[in-house]
This record gives structure tokens, C-alpha cells and sequence, in this order.
């Protein structure tokens, strides 16, 4: 039963992957694909000990959503300082965010969204994993990038992995 | 490819995906310029491979769609890939850059520790 319940999600992503890398719907490939991707789930399993249990789906869409909007809202705003006069690139600097969230895949997905919007690239964890340190390029605010990073980001991430 | 004939709406939509595209990678490759130091410079070119990507591989899934007459979505895959590797790349960078910084300002006279040489071999304790 441990060992089915590993065949879930991670399975059905690589099936979804091999058919798109194919760019087919044969059965054929229904096929090879399950069974590759069956045989590399299991065969894997000991190099991923710790398992992910995402749950709550629809939030991790409107997340993907929110996050797609906000890089796209940075690249203007990133385009701007750099377009932009001097002054306004004399703000970059590091700052530390207090973080609750606890789950390594939720803290991966976070840094991944943190450093894919442009404007902000994690920089470390302390290593109690209380606090998060970030540079941000257009640092003016630190109040609004702490309320930006844990309302939109740090809380759908925990209602996702914890 | 090089035969097929697209519909003017799809020619001109992929030509503003590409330039409006190709512009921010333009822009975030101006950055590597006009911004200074490490920290700064490494949000640059997030912009070519976020959004200026993104705007490219958009032009692409038309093109192939519109030219294969169904919906193509293997450029979905490249955008899979970036958003793992990319992000990455840009830790380790600023990681490293933090490390580099760190050693210079220890590398003070006054911080250097009085630890021992590095033990040859067979050195038993006491």
C-alpha cells in the first residue's frame, strides 16, 4: 500500500511529460510512458525520502496564477529601474523576512518563486529556518515586500505542503 | 515548415510576441551595464528568461499550432525546464557571491585564527 501510494502525483507528472516530449496520444505511448515512468517512481523512491503530500490542488492553481501575474507585473517593474534614472538604482539591498513555513518542498517551491520573479533572489536560510534572507533590487519598502512574500506566496505554500 | 502559409492574425501576433520578447531580453542584457555589483546585476537577466521567454515560446505554440492545426504544447516542456534549472543557477550564484564577500571581510589580520596546521598525518592527540 506504501509503495502504490507513491505512484500518484509524481507518476502522473512524468507520464504527462513523456506524452508532451513525445507530442502524441497514442496508446502506444499510454503505455511505454506508464511503464517508464512506473519503473522510475519506484526505482527512485530511495533517493527522495521524504515525501511530498501536496494537497489542496485548486490553491496550488491560483497560486501558479498569482505568481505568473506577479512576474509579470516585476519584469515592468525591473525594466523600469533599470530603464530608469540612477536614483533608482541605489536601493538593492538585502533584507530578512521571519518565515513560519517548514516543509523543504514548500521551502523549494518558494525560493524557486522568490528567485523566478525578477526584482527578489533568495539568499539563505538561517539555519533554524526561522528567518529568510532575500536581495531585493528595488529595496524601499521592506514592510510591503514582507506582506507581498508571506500573504501571497508563504500561505497558500502552507496550505499546500503542511 | 518553411512552405506553410499562416494567417495574417497569427503572423502578426507571433512578430509583437517575439519583438515585445526579444526587447526585455534586450533590456535585462542593458542591465548587466547599467546596474553595479554582483547583487544587483544578478536580477538582469531574469527578465530575458521569465517574461522574454515566456513571450517567445507563446509565439512559437501559435505558430506550430496554427501551422499543424492542432494545439502544439511541447514548448511548455521549456518553460518546465527553465523554472527548474534557472532559478537554481541564480542560488548558487548569489551564494557564492555572498561567500566570496564574507571570506574577503574575514580575511582581516585580526580575524585570522590561530588554528593549527593542517595535521600531516599521525599526529596523536596530546
Amino acid at each position: 500500500m506504501k509503495r502504490l501510494s507513491l505512484l500518484t502525483l509524481f507518476t502522473a507528472m512524468l507520464l504527462a511529460l513523456w506524452l508532451l516530449l513525445n507530442d502524441t496520444l497514442e496508446p502506444g505511448h499510454w503505455l511505454l510512458g506508464a511503464a517508464l515512468t512506473i519503473a522510475i517512481t519506484l526505482g527512485t523512491a530511495a533517493m527522495r525520502p521524504l515525501r511530498a503530500r501536496p494537497h489542496h490542488l485548486l490553491v496550488a492553481v491560483r497560486l501558479l496564477g498569482v505568481v505568473l501575474v506577479d512576474i509579470t507585473r516585476s519584469n515592468i517593474a525591473v525594466a523600469g529601474v533599470i530603464l530608469g534614472p540612477a536614483r533608482r538604482r541605489a536601493h538593492s539591498g538585502f533584507m530578512k523576512i521571519p518565515i513560519d513555513l517548514r516543509d523543504p518542498y514548500g521551502l523549494a517551491a518558494l525560493a524557486c518563486i522568490i528567485t523566478a520573479t525578477p526584482g527578489t533572489v533568495w539568499a539563505g536560510l538561517s539555519p533554524d529556518g526561522g528567518n529568510l534572507t532575500i536581495h531585493v533590487l528595488d529595496l524601499q519598502d521592506e514592510e510591503a515586500w514582507i506582506r507581498t512574500i508571506k500573504h501571497r506566496y508563504e500561505r497558500p505554500l502552507m496550505e499546500i505542503f503542511e | 515548415m518553411s512552405g506553410v502559409q499562416f494567417p495574417l492574425w497569427a503572423d502578426l501576433l507571433a512578430s509583437l510576441l517575439l519583438i515585445v520578447g526579444a526587447t526585455l531580453a534586450l533590456i535585462g542584457s542593458f542591465g548587466l551595464l547599467r546596474l553595479s555589483g554582483l547583487f544587483a546585476r544578478i536580477h538582469a537577466p531574469t527578465l530575458g528568461a521569465t517574461l522574454g521567454l515566456g513571450c517567445v515560446l507563446l509565439a512559437s505554440i501559435l505558430l506550430a499550432s496554427v501551422g499543424a492545426h492542432r494545439l502544439v504544447l511541447q514548448e511548455v516542456l521549456i518553460t518546465l525546464f527553465m523554472v527548474g534549472t534557472a532559478p537554481v543557477t541564480a542560488m548558487l550564484l548569489m551564494r557564492a557571491g555572498m561567500y566570496r564577500r564574507r571570506e574577503d571581510g574575514s580575511r582581516k589580520p585580526s580575524r585570522h585564527q590561530d588554528t593549527a596546521r593542517p595535521s600531516t598525518g599521525g599526529a596523536s592527540p596530546e
